[in-house]
């Protein structure tokens, strides 16, 4: 699949702006010094053997995670970090960087819904709670989504009563609800049983074809090449590969992100 | 079987069971509110507050019930007793029944006990579910109120009914204080009808409905989400 949106548009402001970005965890050095933009429209896809630091780096977005050093710009806003007790870097608005979660939304791999909410609930609680949205409008807003992932029909059910594939799209349903700038996901179909993925997948698809901004880690490398804009190959905390899904997938630079492409190709 | 005297005293027992309901409902609902408070202090951050909280926590479950009423009745109250503007106040009346002291002794209890149920209630709730309420922006009382906490007391829930039966058992030392609760009633009847065991046999019966009534209404809060998490 071709993509009209193969080169990303170099006027426009990027909604996701990553400058020389560190992380450590004590002594482990995590990441060290990642750059990455991510404009709107765009597919980003993260590739890279495990530990080499996707998550982390998908954290430090949306602050989970407070980066060590480097600079983070979302929605053309600089997120402000102070130096806090004993040189630890802390995050210096919280109410800045609530208000820039609420604009990004994410997709994790164990799904982590409110198990203590219906299906429905759970779609609903970031839009009524958080971005103050009525609740009638909400809940409007949260059943056509519902209908998209495919589950209307499960809207007042408890998360444990749906299978993993269906939690995960009721994840992605509340994703969408908060209508973000950015959407991050991290590994949305690893913890799920094989004849799963497909539908999980699909899913994500078709949102990214409506054009939203995506930041994926993944290793279905079929998947990422199809629909990313730009795939990063990411090799312990540092960026070794990047630039469209063809260059990196068919023809890298990088031998070792050859072979890593390789082996996740015969796996899967 | 003789009832005579539970048609003389009906109004006397009638009020001691609305005090002991009173009793339960007072320190239950304070109580929690102070189990919550404890919860979070020895949760916190902060290693003087966390070590604070676990000291009263463990001064207060490490000592009797009883004595702890007394020394509030006893102690703290004579010496209010003494200070002559306390004893002129208008609170005085207050300061003087003994059921405001057994009342505090029991919200105390509840406080260090429920304390540490719902702190390891708090700790059972899965990282990503925080998380998850973290990274759609909730503040963090939100996430306290609308996630955390709810989630806790979803997990010890069959603890907590436990607790809400003892405390209503705990009740009954009121009687000790002069409080002419349930028990105390009992003990009235006793001592002018000089009947021991139908009284106290009707006691022991109110308190087992309520045991029941409390255990149902626990039983009924959660039985949405439960059934399968
Ligand atoms: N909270 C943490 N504390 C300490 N080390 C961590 C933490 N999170 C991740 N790490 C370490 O950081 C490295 C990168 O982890 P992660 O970003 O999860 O990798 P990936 O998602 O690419 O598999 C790993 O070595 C992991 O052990
Ligand atoms: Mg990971």
């Amino acid at each position: 699949m071709i993509h009209e949106k193969g080169l990303p548009s170099m006027q426009s402001t990027p909604v996701v702006a990553i400058d020389d970005l560190h992380k450590s965890y004590g002594d482990h050095h995590v990441l060290k010094g990642i750059s990455l933009r991510a404009h709107e429209g765009d597919v980003v896809s993260l590739i890279g053997s495990s530990g080499s630091g996707k998550s982390t780096l998908l954290r430090c977005i949306n602050l989970l995670e407070i980066p060590n050093a480097g600079s983070l710009r979302v929605n053309d806003e600089e997120v402000r970090f102070r130096q806090g007790r004993g040189g630890v870097r802390e995050i210096a608005d919280l109410r800045q960087v609530e208000r820039l979660r609420a604009t990004l939304s994410m997709v994790f791999q164990n799904f982590n819904l409110w198990p203590h909410r219906t299906v429905l609930e759970n779609v609903i609680e970031a839009p009524v709670h958080v971005l103050g949205e009525k609740r009638q409008d909400a809940i409007a807003h949260a059943e056509q989504l519902l209908e998209k992932v495919g589950l209307a029909h499960k809207r007042h059910d408890y998360p444990s009563f749906l299978s993993g594939g269906q939690q995960q799209r009721v994840a992605i349903a509340r994703a969408l609800a908060v209508r973000p700038k950015v959407m991050l996901f991290d590994e949305p179909t690893s913890a799920l049983d094989p004849e799963l993925v497909g539908d999980v997948l699909k899913v994500i698809r078709d949102i990214a074809q409506e054009g939203r901004t995506m930041i994926l880690v993944t290793h279905e490398m079929a998947f990422a090449r199809d629909v990313s804009t730009q795939v990063v190959y990411l090799h312990q905390g540092q960026i070794e590969e990047q630039g469209p899904p063809q260059q990196v997938m068919l023809d890298p630079h990088s031998e070792r992100c050859r072979q890593f492409v390789m082996a996740q190709n015969n796996r899967s | 079987m003789d009832l005579t005297w539970l048609n003389d005293f009906s109004s006397e027992l009638l009020r001691g069971a609305g005090l002991t309901v009173q009793l339960l409902l007072i320190s239950a609902g304070f109580g929690f509110v102070l189990a919550i408070a404890m919860a979070l202090g020895r949760l916190s951050n902060s290693v003087v507050l966390a070590n604070a909280c676990r000291f009263v926590s463990s001064v207060i479950r490490g000592t009797p019930l009883l004595v702890q009423i007394y020394i509030l009745y006893y102690g703290v109250g004579s010496v209010l007793a003494s200070y002559p503007l306390i004893r002129g106040g208008v609170l005085w009346p207050y300061l003087r029944e003994g059921f405001w002291y057994v009342a505090l002794a029991l919200t105390l209890s509840v406080g260090a006990y429920v304390g540490e149920v719902l702190r390891s209630g708090l700790r059972a709730v899965p990282r990503g579910e925080l998380e998850a309420a973290r990274a759609y922006g909730m503040r963090r009382g939100q996430i306290l109120r609308r996630v955390w906490l709810p989630r806790a007391l979803q997990m010890v829930r069959p603890t907590l009914a436990g607790e809400s039966v003892m405390l209503l058992k705990s009740t009954a030392l009121a009687s000790t204080v002069a409080v002419t609760d349930l028990l105390g009633a009992a003990n009235i009847v006793r001592s002018q009808t000089l009947r021991v065991y139908e009284p106290l046999l009707l006691v022991a019966i109110t308190y087992i409905v309520l045991a029941l009534i409390i255990e149902k209404s626990f039983k009924l809060m959660g039985t949405t989400s439960q059934r399968r998490v």
